[in-house]
């Protein structure tokens, strides 16, 4: 599904992708860990296209597809979806006009009418029950004066609402009690399917005991340095990320 | 002088009811000796006056029909007053005054309502009469006066359209509004002007005083949705009592030439004043609002804020104003104007000004020019939503928190329709909470 080899990308004027490669099959939980200041996040924007992250070298098939050649909505129109971990605040554009226009231009992609206002709402509320989050919000400005866990559970709520193939999760964990974590782990756990993949960037292993991945990277200088199942998360716990940094030095 | 104006004002002066003839007489005696402002005026720097240099036939009231001239007329469930061309029309205006509010027009005036209109006309606007409300006085031969009994309490909105139909040669109308809020009275009143769908030619000098007697509120709303040629000079002028509140919320869509001046005198203590209002030019349309808030008095306050759109090579002038007399401590007046440009050939010309002559107050200001927020372009987009459309979503988000300001709820979701197709939005998602 996700073919990623060689990348190199670049944010003001630093390199901060090194030659990265990854694979992503369909049906797959990766979980990609690293110090911070590894490359983490930057791999998330690169692959949704954010302006200011320049890619300098390699390529990126997804379904099929060069994902660099094409625009950020084409991205995500194919069925790539990044749950950012800083959720941007768009005052008087109502979160339910947001969502309903996310969904519309997907069917529309689809070749398939918009969705109609009734089945919209009712779809919103009850994906709103599923993710924890009062349906208020729904007629709140997009993340407006949401806490941190609000914002990410509108994030979860998108994800839900879109179904797209890939769902990358940036640092979703990062600042959620461990009821809200359990919520995030539900969403993602009921959404995995056989079509679907999803790769998480955290920091700490907690996220993966309530979410179990089939791969587990370590980033770190830009590459990816080691790969290998869920005992490679457990061990980063006990040892931290130093041994890794100084075996690859 | 040029003359342009010479056919409308002798039309004018023999229509005008005999009470009305020396106001007619001294605005046309100042208005014919005084010069056309130029660039050179400060008032007038940003804003040429070239659609003026043709010559504007009196207003007759032709054979408009508003279904014809593509006017649909919003019934905001209140009485409402349709003009057309300046001239009343009975057959589009409907509903029943409220109790405690009287409305005379001009033409209609008996011996103590003239008397009455004649203590008041002018009262706000002052002796230093502005060029263009001398004109107003010049050719005025029709108005509304709009009484509101002390201690009235009007729930429904006071409706006044002015349309600017259909008539072949360039013409010109003038109205004037005058309002008194008596003490302790309560109600919202709607100006709303717009024209017929067309390329007519029109110029139209709309003025309006509003006086608001102590411990009464008036919720003003000043719509201009004329577009294309029409060209609009216009003025409001509010005098507020004391513990008088005034709300006052504007919107200008563009058109060839529209520049509104707005004045709020707090004459009164305690007096407090709101004043909200977007504009939305585009194309080569004008807009250019001037604003002044006078603080005259002790413990008044005041917040004012402006938004603009600007498109394609479109131009906006917002000129704002604060003025704070030797002796008015613990005045509170807060201003913001900003605004958006959503074409490199847009343009807008914005100044904050302030005169501040008293001690122990607090006022602030400030004005911003911007793009669409590049990061919020992109987590749209990041959800499959195109950037022509996230721009549009972004650009609607901006005056929809100014439009949340309106307190009257059947405008409010009016403003919010007539944006959203403006915006080629669906209206029934744009609602945003507080």
């Amino acid at each position: 599904m996700l073919e990623i080899e060689n990348l190199h990308a670049r944010v003001d004027g630093t390199d901060i992708l090194r030659g990265l490669s990854l694979s992503v099959k369909a049906g797959e939980v990766h979980a990609i860990m690293g110090p911070n200041g590894s490359g983490k996040s930057t791999l998330g924007h690169v692959l949704a296209g954010r302006p200011g992250y320049t890619v300098t070298a390699g390529s990126v098939r997804f379904l099929g597809q060069d994902l660099l050649a094409l625009e950020t909505e084409e991205r995500a129109r194919l069925g790539l979806f990044l749950a950012f971990q800083y959720p941007v605040e768009i005052p008087g554009v109502s979160n339910m006009e947001f969502l309903k226009a996310a969904v519309d231009a997907q069917r529309d992609y689809r070749g398939e009418k918009p969705i109609d206002a009734v089945t919209f709402m009712k779809n919103a509320r009850e994906t709103c029950k599923a993710v924890d989050l009062d349906p208020a919000f729904l007629k709140r400005g997009v993340n407006e004066g949401f806490s941190g866990g609000e914002k990410k559970r509108n994030e979860l709520l998108q994800l839900m609402l879109l179904q797209p193939r890939l769902g990358i999760l940036d640092e979703t964990d990062s600042g959620l009690d461990i009821d809200a974590l359990q919520v995030v782990a539900r969403g993602v756990n009921s959404m995995r399917s056989p079509e679907r993949a999803f790769v998480m960037v955290t920091h700490y292993q907690r996220l993966l005991d309530f979410i179990e991945p089939d791969r587990v990277h370590v980033l770190a200088g830009g590459r990816i340095v080691r790969s290998g199942d869920k005992s490679l998360a457990l061990e980063l716990e006990a040892r931290g990320y130093a041994w890794l940094e100084d075996e690859v030095a | 002088m040029p003359d342009f104006m010479r056919l409308a004002l002798d039309s004018a002066a023999t229509t005008a009811p005999p009470w009305l003839q020396d106001y007619l007489r001294a605005g046309r005696q100042r208005w014919e000796g005084s010069a056309l402002p130029t660039r050179k005026t400060e008032q007038w720097k940003y804003t040429g006056l070239q659609a003026l240099q043709q010559s504007y036939l009196p207003a007759d009231m032709g054979a408009t029909v508003l279904a014809d001239a593509g006017v649909d007329l919003a019934d905001f469930g209140g009485f409402r007053l349709v003009f057309v061309n300046g001239h009343y029309a009975p057959e589009y205006s409907d509903g029943t005054l409220p109790a405690g509010v009287s409305l005379v027009r001009f033409a209609n005036a008996d011996h103590d309502q003239a008397a009455r209109i004649r203590r008041h006309l002018g009262e706000a606007v002052g002796r230093e009469q502005p060029l263009f409300t001398a004109l107003n006085d010049a050719a005025l031969a029709e108005g509304v006066f709009l009484d509101i009994g002390a201690s009235a309490r009007v729930e429904q909105p006071l409706h006044l359209v002015w349309v600017s139909g259909n008539q072949g040669e360039a013409f010109s109308v003038n109205q004037r509004l005058l309002v008194l809020c008596g003490e302790a009275s309560t109600a919202s009143v709607i100006e709303q002007y717009v024209g017929a769908r067309s390329e007519q030619q029109s110029f139209t000098n709309g003025v309006t005083e509003l006086l608001v007697e102590a411990g009464a509120t008036l919720n003003h709303y000043r719509l201009h949705q004329e577009e294309a040629a029409a060209v609009h000079i216009g003025r409001v002028h509010a005098r507020l009592g004391p513990q008088a509140t005034l709300n006052s919320f504007h919107l200008a869509l563009g058109s060839l030439l529209k520049r509104v001046d707005l004045v709020v005198d707090h004459c009164g203590p305690g007096a407090h004043s709101e004043v909200n209002g977007v504009y939305l030019p585009r194309g080569n349309d004008h807009v250019d609002y001037h604003t002044c808030i006078e603080h005259r008095v002790p413990h008044c306050t005041s917040t004012e804020t402006f938004r603009g759109i600007i498109g394609d090579e479109a131009t906006a002038v917002f000129n704002g104003r604060i003025h704070i007399h030797r002796g008015a401590r613990k005045t509170n007046a807060q201003l913001t104007n900003r605004n958006l440009l959503t074409s490199t050939r847009a343009e807008i010309n914005t100044k904050p000004e302030l005169e501040i002559y008293a001690d122990d107050v607090q006022c602030s200001h400030g004005a911003t020019v911007a793009q669409l927020d590049e990061m919020s372009l992109h987590y749209l987009r990041s959800r499959g939503v195109s950037r022509a459309r996230a721009q549009v979503m972004l650009s609607f988000g901006f005056i929809n928190e100014v439009i949340d300001t309106v307190r009257c709820d059947a405008l409010r979701d009016y403003l919010r329709v007539l944006l959203s197709h403006r915006f080629a939005r669906d209206p029934a998602f744009a609602q945003v909470a507080p």
